[in-house]
């Protein structure tokens, strides 16, 4: 359903209107791939879409949030013991994988197109149907496919978890653009400011959200 | 070994969170030379916590900016000494605190004492139920140390931080608005209450319908602007929604650096080295005595640092850890339940009930404080007859609203999906409208789960990894059945259009996953009998005198509150017996 593109507009409400068909505006990934980035881009359209309730993960920069990340700390698994021996143990004793996230998500994409590839006429995630990239994100989800290289449990909820992270989070990390998902759920932001309010139960707070780099919505 | 030694000082602290700035103050105020030794480091309000950078719950809640950077070191854990212990390799379940003021940086600011039959619970459950009470397994032990010992150093620790609450007993008097159920205060709070947002103002009225008490949860979070005793100054807190995990823009979480260390760090006597990770405790050829510590700097050199007293100011876990590492006291074995060090570590159980309200009532729950709520203590250690229900300990219950973190905040009914465009309907329809009653309690110890050094796993400097071993109990998971359960029907007086009720069920495996507290205690517990415990009454190791634990490592069981009004106390109460005693005669504190 995503077709590459270039940065169509110096609008960002323009390219929103563009029904959901422009990859990041204007960036050009660091770390994934040209295949990766369109499929980090349909799973982000998926994960979380454009709908009645306004723009969805891809429109706001989810995917470019993503490519951040793989190049810091989070990437690289900078501040987690990674240090062997490596075993596997109950789900409670929490992530017991060698590989990095950048590691899991090069791993994960690869083999999610290749299964795609296999058993959906040679089309990759993106070229699919949503109905059908939906099915694939629920396999991917319960661990219903298994993949010689990784996970497919680790790898959804490393994109899962992120992809609500870079909606959710400040746009100074490169998604949720315009806090446009802020302005969705009524919080305010980095206001960070409710003196005035607090003494006033059950009457709903008046202003819009602002940044951490100072843009107001 | 060593690259060089450095000037002898009279006293070297471990740690610089809480506990460390605590026994700084009062060791150089006996006139002792003091080193505080800190891993991580140095923090200070301005520029560290500035606003509006500060204001990111990608960078400090989720990344966990300010957190222990387990790349280093970490611990191990497993359920039982059956299983294989594996990594802690991501934070989740707890989150320890590094640099300066520790954890003291991040915490909520949630400022209690202690239950008095919490400080003799042995014999109180004993007098009161019996011996047989005690379920097999269960080391239920006196702290040892009674809560009118410690009655002037809570009030010290609420002073120094500007704690606001109001009281519910004054020395003896019931007063309306407080906690009745709490031991006698010598006065009032410093400063009154904060102002309860909407959710809490519920909680409190449904509780009160149904018979309970609800208060105010005492916090170090300023309600008023506040000059502490050593002329530190405190601003209102404005309810930002950026405390628990962030360090406070506007200086009004008690913390070290709001505290005591602009007063500390001026001293000619005191000195603050970071990025300087302590490998030991150094001990003399009689094993009894400490020369001081051996830690790396920033540069990697290995240094000696001789002093007269060593003083543990780390975390719960390290400070464990560094005994067993420096060979300090017998290590506790489970099989035959001798030794002590690393015996009784325990956690806290935590529970809650979601409340999805109408859209005509908006709950704002950006509008946060760390510790403001209301909360009742009618469920909590031994207010109500345990003897029909067959568990010791309790919790307390209540709704403390912290902030309104989308990513890890939101509240969703179960059942709806995680993703997709339900999930972000989801999100629309219960972000504003929704709240967590929070379930607190105790956890009691047993035998079963302990402390010792991994044998495989180590640290970024070759050492062995602390292992936990560690699982719920029955008791446990009775004691968060029958308060949560209590707490539904609080709920349901609230007047939401649903619930969701979150607590652990029987045969439910500790999940190290998903955040809880990071209240760990125990490991170096105090007491009356060196057979069972690692430090006496004082805080003072039974094996060399010379050395003192702080901190929740020294608590025999986990108590229903949060933990550091407590270890705050017995840092003043410890410093007060060096200071008055162990500096004119220095040896052990009480005869073993």
């Amino acid at each position: 359903m995503l077709a590459l593109g270039p940065a169509l507009s110096m609008s960002p409400y323009a390219s929103l209107s563009a029904q959901g068909r422009i990859l990041a505006q204007g960036y050009s990934p660091k770390y994934f791939t040209k295949n990766e980035w369109v499929f980090l881009n349909a799973s982000c359209a998926r994960l979380i879409p454009r709908d009645e309730n306004g723009p969805g993960a891809a429109e706001l920069g989810v995917p470019e949030f993503i490519d951040r990340e793989m190049e810091g700390a989070f990437g690289y698994a900078a501040n987690w013991y990674m240090q062997g021996p490596f075993a596997s143990g109950l789900p409670e004793m929490g992530y017991q994988s060698p590989l990095t996230p950048r590691e899991v998500y090069r791993a994960g994409i690869a083999a999610v197109d290749s299964h795609c590839l296999r058993h959906f006429g040679n089309r990759s995630f993106s070229e699919l149907p949503a109905a059908t990239q939906d099915s694939i994100l629920k396999d991917l989800e319960n661990g219903a496919l298994d993949f010689e290289t990784v996970s497919s449990k680790s790898f959804f909820d490393f994109l899962l978890q992120n992809t609500k992270e870079g909606y959710l989070a400040d746009p100074i990390h490169g998604g949720n653009k315009h806090m446009e998902s802020w302005r969705m759920i009524g919080f305010p932001g980095a206001r960070a400011d409710y003196l005035d309010w607090v003494d006033k139960p059950g009457a709903r707070y008046p202003l819009g959200p602002v940044g951490i780099a100072g843009s107001r919505g | 070994m060593v690259d060089f030694k450095t000037a002898p000082v009279d006293a070297v602290l471990v740690g610089f969170g809480w506990t460390g700035a605590i026994m700084g103050m009062e060791l150089t105020q006996a006139g002792l030379s003091v080193v505080a030794l800190e891993r991580g480091e140095n923090r200070d309000t301005s520029p560290d916590f500035a606003y509006p950078r500060i204001a990111d719950e990608l960078t400090y809640g989720v990344r966990h900016k300010l957190f222990q950077n387990l790349a280093r070191e970490t611990v191990t854990i497993r359920h039982s000494i059956k299983d294989r212990a594996l990594p802690y390799r991501q934070l989740g379940s707890f989150m320890p605190g590094t640099g300066v003021g520790g954890g003291g940086v991040h915490w909520n600011g949630q400022h209690w004492r202690v239950l008095p039959e919490e400080l003799r619970l042995r014999s109180h459950i004993t007098e009161r139920y019996g011996k047989g009470f005690i379920p097999s397994g269960m080391n239920l032990q006196d702290f040892g140390v009674s809560y009118e010992e410690l009655e002037p150093f809570f009030d010290q620790f609420e002073r120094v931080c500007g704690t606001s609450g109001k009281a519910g007993n004054i020395n003896g008097t019931l007063l309306e608005g407080g906690n009745p159920f709490e031991g006698k205060r010598s006065q009032e709070f410093p400063l009154p209450p904060l102002t309860d947002v909407y959710g809490a103002r519920l909680f409190a009225k449904a509780a009160k319908e149904l018979g309970y008490h609800p208060f105010s949860e005492p916090a170090s979070n300023a309600s008023r602007p506040y000059t502490n005793p050593y002329g530190a100054q405190l601003g209102p807190c404005n309810f930002c929604g950026f405390c628990e995990r962030f360090g406070c823009y506007m200086y009004a979480k008690a913390s070290p650096q709001t505290t005591l260390l602009p007063t500390l760090l001026q001293k000619q006597d005191f000195e603050l080295r970071t990025q300087s990770q302590v490998l030991r405790i150094n001990l003399d050829s009689s094993g009894k005595r400490a020369t001081g510590v051996t830690y790396l700097d920033a540069q990697g050199r290995t240094i000696f640092q001789p002093a007269e007293l060593v003083v543990l100011c780390a975390f719960q876990l390290n400070n464990t850890r560094l005994l067993l590492l420096s060979g300090i006291g017998k290590p506790y074995d489970p099989e035959t339940g001798s030794g002590v060090v690393g015996r009784n570590y325990t956690y806290q159980m935590t529970g809650g009930v979601q409340v999805f309200f109408d859209k005509d009532q908006p709950m704002n729950p950006f509008i946060g404080s760390g510790a403001g709520g209301q909360v009742i203590d009618d469920l909590n250690g031994d207010h109500f007859d345990h003897a029909p229900h067959g568990f010791i300990g309790g919790a307390y219950v209540g709704v403390i609203q912290t902030g309104g973190r989308p990513i890890q905040q939101m509240l969703l009914p179960k059942g709806t999906p995680q993703w997709g465009s339900k999930w972000k309907q989801a999100i629309k329809d219960h972000y504003l409208y929704s709240l967590n009653i929070q379930t607190h309690g105790t956890v009691m110890a047993h035998r079963e789960n302990y402390l010792d050094l991994d044998p495989i796993y180590r640290d970024v400097y070759g050492q062995p990894l602390l292992r936990m071993t560690f699982d719920w109990k029955e008791n446990d998971i009775k004691m968060t059945q029958f308060v949560t359960g209590k707490a539904k029907q609080i709920a349901e007086a609230m007047g939401g259009k649903s619930i969701d009720v979150n607590m652990k069920q029987f045969g439910e495996h500790y999940d190290t996953r998903a955040y809880q507290t990071t209240h760990n205690v125990g490991g170096a517990i105090m007491g009356e009998d060196p057979s069972r415990s690692v430090v006496n009454r004082f805080l003072q190791t039974w094996d060399a005198p010379n050395v003192f634990v702080m901190g929740s490592s020294v608590f025999p069981q986990n108590i229903g509150y949060n933990p550091m009004g407590l270890a705050g106390a017995l840092a003043y109460w410890s410093a007060k017996a060096i200071r008055t005693a162990y500096l004119k005669s220095p040896g052990p504190l009480v005869q073993a």
